[in-house]
This record gives structure tokens, sequence and C-alpha cells, in this order.
């Protein structure tokens, strides 16, 4: 199974003729992942050859879903141009965007989910600001390196992209049955909660790992989440202890505002409902390995 | 990026919120100025980025322009909470009947915008919302269809202000919503918005946060940065690009990816509890490449900062390759030898994930002066730890 992603994924590049978009799809072709196409409207027609493949290129997402079956689009388009490029994967209605692209300004996001709640939620938008989403074996969408670990048990969730690889890697003698990476901006698409709910309900997965950073209350919103949802054993890890107030620490939103987003709130609401909570990133790794031997 | 008082007010008046004439001052001498300017009675405010100046004796009203410049003297260099005041705003006193509540946020939770309201302002909303919660309107803004008039007719009476105002405060509830959105603002708030003995509805105070990743479309922006109240480290980090935080500790810290380095922050703090409580002296992001220009950029920024006593590097090799982290901080050792800069204290490097191995072998070949290899992120913040609190 996996979410979101599997071997029947068919996955578009929205900006695959840009530097960012050229060299991930070919990391995305090398890892296996089946990429149909890109899609850039003053190339329209064209194709371009990536690692031996001649990928055509389409003028419009609609276009190339028409003449591919693609599920999934995965953009690396610009901050400038990438609220358009949302909007017109949401509507054309693929199931699946993929928005790796930092940088976009948050007026830009909230319309581009706002357009695509308005249209029924027919797609599902991971990011933006995000690693995407691996399932080892099946596919990949996004820039999370696909040879730090194989397919396996674990469910991971995470704001961060490099602490998704530490996990991975820490945890590679299990493997993975997917791995989201959900975004470290203000507004995102999918959620923790989102991903813990497919999780749950992914026959394969068997351990949650839910990696959360200072800023906002998703942690706590997923906590009360895993208490009336999730019977599946998940650990947790949270970071930013020592960040301090009112300091954007890196992701746009990693940033405790006053006394709210800060991680001690985050971890304890997670505990409070039965998380385990690493202190470190290897001992939750640990915690995930325990668990994990106990089922 | 959170702006000051007069900044807020300038960009109010720059899309047509009503305010009252005032202009900032940085010495006395010039609150006199434009007090005279202004005529009659004036309010001085200190220019903090916090609240509760009022508290703090931040804010005077002075009778005339004499008046003016002595409470000027006293509000200058004045510390409220640790910010100290370089700058007043000179303004006109207003006659109040009475004091409301305004703000457009994002709501970061339900993923869209949301005004906050109350025919109670003042003093703080929070203190509202916990004490009359039900004068408290919390109205969720469409990003899509956003405030026209008609919305914010809707707003006003929710937010039950007094029918009489209710006409003009619409009017100003639809410009502050033209100010959030030109102005990419993730906050604007107006607390007290006023009602004034003739009616008038005026924004008597402002507070506004600018969202930085609208940069490339708010080239004005760059002007509202207050580089004088910068911290030094964090303006040469700002000038060389990278994405730095001081922070009051003494092991330097570069990392790759927000997270981790979040991550290496927390675990370093950790080990310093076994070693004097040794803190992390900043947060520093080199990103994805991590090649050699931004690694010495990054070990210049952290050799300058004196409190610095170990610097740990960390990295994971995701996209990047550890060889080509490694090479990075030998190049840099390099270059910083070339500008005749040493580093000067202990380095401890922990590399893992992608090529590690070559990454590892290539600094044991370099045989760097002070540089140390552990090869766990745990192992690597305990070494790093301990060195500072030797160093100290």
């Amino acid at each position: 199974m996996a979410i979101f992603l599997d071997e029947n994924s068919k996955i578009i590049v929205q900006g695959m003729t840009g530097s960012e978009g050229t060299k991930h799809t070919a990391r995305m072709l090398r890892s296996g992942a089946n990429i149909v196409g890109g899609v850039n409207a003053r190339k329209a027609g064209q194709s371009v050859e990536i690692e031996g493949q001649q990928l055509p290129v389409f003028g419009t997402v609609k276009q190339a879903i028409a003449e591919t079956g693609a599920n999934v689009s995965v953009l690396f388009v610009p901050p400038k141009f990438a609220k358009d490029a949302v909007i017109e994967a949401v509507d054309a209605e693929i199931p699946l965007a993929v928005v790796i692209t930092e940088g976009i300004p948050v007026h830009d996001s909230a319309y581009f989910w706002a357009h695509a709640c308005a249209n029924g939620n027919k797609t599902r938008i991971v990011g933006p600001n995000c690693p995407g989403v691996i399932s080892p074996g099946k596919s990949n969408a996004g820039i999370i390196p696909a040879d730090i670990t194989g397919p396996g048990k674990i469910g991971l969730v995470s704001k961060s992209g490099t602490l998704t690889y530490q996990l991975m890697y820490e945890l590679r003698d299990i493997g993975f049955s997917s791995a989201v990476g959900i975004g470290g901006d203000p507004i995102i698409g999918t959620t923790h909660i989102d991903a813990l709910e497919a999780f749950e309900n992914d026959p394969e997965t068997e351990v949650i790992v839910m990696i959360g950073e200072i800023g906002g209350d998703a942690e706590e919103r997923a906590a009360d989440y895993i208490k009336a949802n999730v019977t599946k054993p998940v650990v947790g890890y949270v970071a930013g202890f020592t960040a301090p107030e009112g300091k954007t620490m890196g992701h746009a939103g990693a940033i405790v505002s006053g006394s709210s987003g800060t991680a001690a709130a985050k971890k304890e609401a997670l505990e409070a409902v039965g998380v385990k909570v690493g202190k470190t990133p290897s001992e939750t790794a640990e915690l995930a390995r325990e668990l994990y031997k106990a089922q | 990026m959170d702006l000051y008082e007069y900044q807020a007010k300038d960009l109010f008046a720059e899309h047509g919120v009503p305010v009252l004439p005032g202009s900032v001052a940085v010495t006395p001498e010039e609150a006199r100025a434009e007090a005279e300017k202004i005529g009659g009675p004036v309010v001085i405010k200190a220019q903090v980025k916090t609240g509760g100046r009022g508290k703090a004796g931040g804010v005077k009203l002075a009778d005339n322009a004499d008046d003016a410049q002595a409470k000027a003297e006293a509000i200058l260099g004045l510390d409220i909470k640790g910010h100290i005041t370089r700058r007043v705003l000179v303004a006109q006193a207003s006659d109040i009947s009475e004091e409301y509540y305004f703000s457009f946020l994002l709501d970061r939770a339900n993923r869209t915008f949301l005004c906050i309201a109350s025919a109670e302002g003042g003093v703080e909303i929070e203190e509202v919302a916990r004490t009359n919660p039900d004068a408290v309107a919390k109205i969720p803004i469409d990003p899509l269809t956003g405030v026209d008039r008609a919305k914010a007719t809707e707003i006003v009476a929710q937010a039950n202000y007094p029918e009489a105002i209710r006409s003009q405060a619409a009017d100003v509830v639809v410009k502050l919503w033209e100010t959030f959105v030109a102005e990419d603002a993730t906050l604007v708030e107006v607390n007290p918005m006023v009602r004034d003995p003739q009616d008038n509805v005026i924004a008597l105070d402002g507070k506004v946060s600018l969202d930085e990743n609208a940069s490339f479309r708010q080239p004005k922006h760059a002007d509202l940065v207050d580089a004088e109240a910068e911290d030094p480290l964090e303006a040469m980090a700002k000038a060389k690009d990278l994405n730095y935080v001081k922070l009051a500790g003494q092991v330097g810290i570069i990392g790759n990816g927000a997270g981790l380095v979040m991550s290496t922050l927390d675990v370093v703090a950790y080990a310093g509890e076994q070693h004097g409580n040794v803190k992390p002296a900043n947060f520093l992001d080199i990103g994805g490449g991590a090649s050699a220009d931004v690694m010495a950029a990054g070990l210049e920024v952290i050799m300058s900062d004196s409190d610095v006593k170990s610097v740990f590097v960390n990295v994971f090799g995701g996209i990047t390759a550890c060889d080509a982290v490694a090479n990075g901080i030998v190049q840099a050792f390099k270059l910083l030898e070339e500008r005749g800069e040493s580093i000067s204290r202990p380095l401890v490097v922990r590399l893992d994930g992608n090529n590690a191995d070559e990454g590892r072998r290539i600094l044991d070949e370099a045989n760097l002066p002070g540089l140390q290899r552990v090869d766990t992120m745990d192992g690597a913040a305990d070494k790093a730890a301990e060195l500072a609190n030797a160093g100290v």
C-alpha cells in the first residue's frame, strides 16, 4: 500500500525545464519513479532528454494529464509563479500536487489553499516548502534521497526535510512504507493529521514517526487526533526547544510567538496522549525501533 | 518582519487609513520641532517593538513644544522590556470618546485569514478574550473574496461597534484589508481604534508584521529594516545571504536544513547540561548546497562571535554529498587563511548520510588544525559542549 504515492503513480513535473526541476527530475528517474512528462507553456510540444529518457513537455497540466494519464504533479516553479502553477494543477484536478518551492508568500499559499477547498479538495496538496513524498521501492515525488533506505513498516511525517533524512537513515534497517515531508511554512496543504489518518489506514505501516517543530499548534491538534483516532504506535520528535521567542528559525513557520508555538507545549501535548517523544533524533529512532520490535 | 508603530502608521496613511498627524524623532530637539509643527498638545510615544509601553513610562502627554522636548528626553534611552528606545513618535493628541480593537491576521490552524474585532479596545485583547469572550468577534476571511464594503459592514456589526460609527468604521476596515493584502502583511492590528467626539474613526496605534517571502514583489519593504537595531553578527550574516540567528551561548553551530539545525541546538543544549551549562551560540542553516564559499562565510560569521568557544558542524548528507561538504570545509579553511582570518577555536564535525565515508576520509587526510571528527550527532554535540566548557 503506502500512502499518497505508489507503484501506479505517474508523475509530471511543473518547472521541469528549470535548473532545480531538471536536477531533481533526473534524481527521481534514477530512483525509479515513473515520470511521464513536464509542463512549461513556453516549451509546449518539445521534449527534453533527462537521464536518457525523452520526456514530453506539455503546455498545461490538463493536457499532460489527458495525454499521459498523470496522477501526480511535482512543482519546482519559482515563488513568483507558484500560485498560478498550483491553481493550474488544482483546476486540472490532478489527485496529488507536491509543492517543493520554498519562499512562496503566505498570501499566495492562503489563496491557492482556499481555491483548492472551493474546488472540493479534489487535489491533495503537499507543501509548499517541503521535500515531498517517497514510498521506497514504489515511487518518489520530490527531493527525498531514495538511497537512504528501502521499503518497510515505518510511516513518517515531518515538517523538516533533513530531519526526515536523518530518521530514515537511523531506521534504515527497518525501512519505510512512506515518508511525507509536509513542509515548514505557516500554511501548508497536507497536515500531520492527514498523514496520520492515512498511515492508520495503511496496512503496510506498523509504527508511525511524527516530527514537528516550533510554531503554530499543528502538533497539539495532531495529539488530539491521535488520542481519538490512531491505534498504531506513534513516536514523536519536536525540534526547537532552545529557539528564542519572536525569531524565525529557518522555516517561515518556525517561530515562537509570545507563549504559543513552543516545543515544550508540543511535547507535553503529545506525551499527554501517550506518544513517546524522543529527546534527540537518535533517541526517537530508538523508541520507534523498540515499538516496532514489540509489534 | 515586525514594524515600528510609526512605520505601520505610515503604511496606513498610504492606504487611506485615518491616522493623526505625527512624525518620528530621534532627539529631544527634533521632538520639539515636530511638536511646534503640529501645534497644541502632543503625545510622545516610545518606538519599541514590544507591548506595555504605557506602563513602562514610554507614552507621555506634552502640553506644548517645551514640554514635548522634556518628555522626549525622558523617554529616549528608556529600557522597555530589554528594548532601548532610540526613537519617539510625536503625534497630535486626540480627544477620545471610545476605544475599540481591530486586527487582520494569518490563521495558521484554519489555513486562512482571520479578523478579530471588539468594541472593547485599548487593553490587551487576550485579556478581553479571557474575561469577556463574548465581546470578541472572530470572523474568518476567505482569501478568494477578501473584505469588500459588504463584508466590512458585517464585521463591524459582529464586533458590536456602536451604530453611530459603524459606517465610518466599515470604511476603515476596508482600507485596513487593502493594507493587509497590498503590503503582504501577516498581521495588521489597531489597538486602539478610536472614536473622537466628532465621531471620526482613527487608528491611534498600529502594529504590522510583513511577510519576508514577499520581498521579491515588495521592494520598498527593504527600507523598513532597522539596520541600527540589528545584531551586528546577524547583519553580517544577512549580507552574506546566510540564514543566521544569534543566541546567547558558547557553541557555534553550522548545519544543513532548518529542522536539523534546530534539533542540533537542542542536542547541544542537553549536552551542555553535563558541561558547565554551555549553550548554542547561534542558529545557522547553510542549506542544501554547502559549498566551500557558503561554509567559509558561515565559519567567518561564527568566528567573529567572541562568545563562541567551540564550533559544531552538523551535516546530514541527503541531497548534498558528504565528500562535497568535506571539501567545502577544507576549502573554507584555506579561504579564511588566505584572508588572514584564523579558525581560532576547536571545530567538531559530524558527517553522516550520502557519501559519509568519503567525506570523513577527506577530513582525516586534510588534518586541519583544531578539527575533530565525531560520527554521531549526540556524540559530536557532547564533544563540542565539552570543548566549549574547557575554553570558557
